[in-house]
């Protein structure tokens, strides 16, 4: 299979980036070091090609109805120019993905933007042709991807960077708000939102001006290595790993994110998460750190103090901010309190670990 | 990029050094290998004692983004570990070839040592 490549792939590769497959796409990994990133965009800013995230604009008149049906929060909050997180269920109520919804300024063509994950968005596109047609509704689905790049750059002086970088202002830009800005003379969507926990802006940029708006940016270029460690450490979840349709399916309400399910909305898999809701979850997300050196990592099994298996790491490093051992996974319910005691099986030898509440930043155990 | 391949040791093929200017051989691994494996987070290094053989494991290396296994160079007895490891496993990084060692062999025979690849070699292999 061919890789899809951001249109800047050729200009990361001279400035020394390595690539790594992510989401079917050729993704720069590392610019410098993942640590150095990695504080970069703790301490001071970062800036990050994420153009592997897909990009769907939904119009008409029935596109209320369409996203409203199709994900689980409830997009008659959104304003123009806000923004929210939201999964995109199955009938079952099983996360297909997670995505975040704009609803775009009111003078622009297309009503809504939804960014699902690298990989996901002619899946993404095709489910919501597919129920568009089903369901009558009058509304234009255009899978954008290939048009745009998306950038984020992200931590404490991202703002006045972003700011210094267009004539327009976006300082007055709230969290999860967005406007279209200028950079480099091109007009960009630049939205207050990110995934490492830092203060910061996405941008989505036309191709055609992907290098000029890159370069108006000078700050540390972060690969995806550090923006992984990066939503580690606040526990956010990366689809395909932390939850995935076929390999670990899993509802919002196990995966930590019951807060984006509005069931006073009408939605596909809307009954089946009233239902799981009310049953209540056997296992739980939750974020795990090793007393014991070694590194957490995907596959590992969770046991109880008797080495019984109870659970799964479905995410893990070593924290850069930390400089300790952390993971996110699954564990029963009854196990999944912050302090609860378990066992890491890190390459066969069992290692003491902790329950932990998130972000781990933020957790004084 | 250029990587630091010292004349006075002698290289495996999966990147692992040694010194065996005395009878007492040093292990580690290469600058190419750290610059490879990136971030250096954790060693798992034997313990003094552990008789290894040629190509045996000898301990894990592991990087914010990798697993790597480490192989024995020689044939001999753990005399050391570099205890330093646990608390600053970055050393491997910042100086491969140095600080960064990995462990003291003493050396049961010279069997093995001459078909270690030379400095030449090694540089040839990583090019």
């Amino acid at each position: 299979m061919t890789l899809r490549k951001p249109p800047l792939r050729d200009v990361h590769a001279a400035e020394g980036a390595t690539f790594t497959e992510f989401g079917g796409w050729d993704m720069p990994v590392e610019f410098d070091s993942i640590k150095v990133e990695h504080r970069a965009v703790r301490e001071e800013a970062g800036i990050f090609d994420v153009s592997h995230m897909g990009q769907i604009e939904v119009s008409g008149p029935d596109a209320d109805e369409l996203m409203q049906r199709l994900t689980t929060n409830d997009v008659s909050e959104l304003g123009h120019g806000d923004s929210h997180y939201s999964m995109i269920p199955d009938e079952e109520g099983t996360v297909l993905d997670d995505t975040v919804v704009y609803r775009l300024p009111a003078d622009h063509d297309a009503e809504f933007l939804f960014v699902p994950n690298a990989g996901h968005d002619e899946q993404m596109h095709q489910r919501w042709t597919d129920h568009r047609d089903e369901w009558d509704l009058d509304a234009t689905v255009h899978n954008a991807t290939d048009e745009y790049c998306m950038y984020a750059i992200q931590g404490p002086d991202a703002p006045d960077l972003v700011n210094s970088a267009t004539d327009d202002s976006v300082l007055d830009i709230s969290k999860f708000e967005g406007e279209y800005a200028e950079f480099a003379g091109a007009d960009c969507w630049t939205a207050r939102t990110g995934y490492t926990g830092e203060d910061g802006f996405e941008i989505i940029v036309p191709t055609d001006d992907a290098e000029a708006v890159w370069d108006c940016f000078d700050c540390q270029p972060c690969g995806l290595g550090a923006r992984d460690t990066l939503r580690m450490e606040q526990g956010f979840l990366l689809s395909g790993q932390d939850f995935d349709a076929e390999d670990n399916p899993r509802n919002p309400y196990e995966a930590g994110v019951g807060w984006t399910v509005k069931l006073d909305t009408e939605f596909v898999g809307r009954d089946a998460l009233e239902q799981a809701k009310e049953e209540g979850v056997e296992e739980e997300f939750v974020g795990i750190k090793l007393v014991d050196r070694g590194v957490p990592r995907h596959g590992y099994d969770v046991t109880d103090t008797d080495d019984h298996v109870i659970g799964e790491v479905t995410s893990g490093t070593m924290s850069p901010t930390l400089g300790e051992p952390i993971a996110l996974g699954y564990v029963p319910t009854d196990s999944s309190d912050p302090g609860t005691v378990v066992r890491v099986v890190v390459r066969g030898q069992s290692k003491k670990a902790k329950i932990a509440s998130t972000p781990f930043l933020n957790d004084d155990q | 990029m250029s990587f630091e391949v010292p004349d006075d040791r002698k290289y495996l093929e999966s990147h692992e050094w040694v010194d065996d200017a005395d009878d007492t051989a040093r292990v580690g691994i290469s600058d190419f290998a750290q610059d490879e494996l990136g971030d250096v987070v954790f060693v798992e290094l034997p313990s003094e004692g552990d008789e290894l053989s040629a190509g045996d494991e000898f301990g894990v290396v592991e990087s914010i983004k990798a697993v790597s296994d480490l192989y024995s160079p020689v044939n001999g007895t753990v005399t050391a570990v570099n205890d330093a490891l646990e608390d600053q496993p970055e050393l491997v990084n910042e100086d491969p070839f140095g600080e960064g060692w990995m462990m003291e062999v003493e050396l049961a025979d010279d069997s093995g040592l001459d078909e270690l690849l030379s400095a030449e070699e090694y540089r040839e292999q990583i090019e």
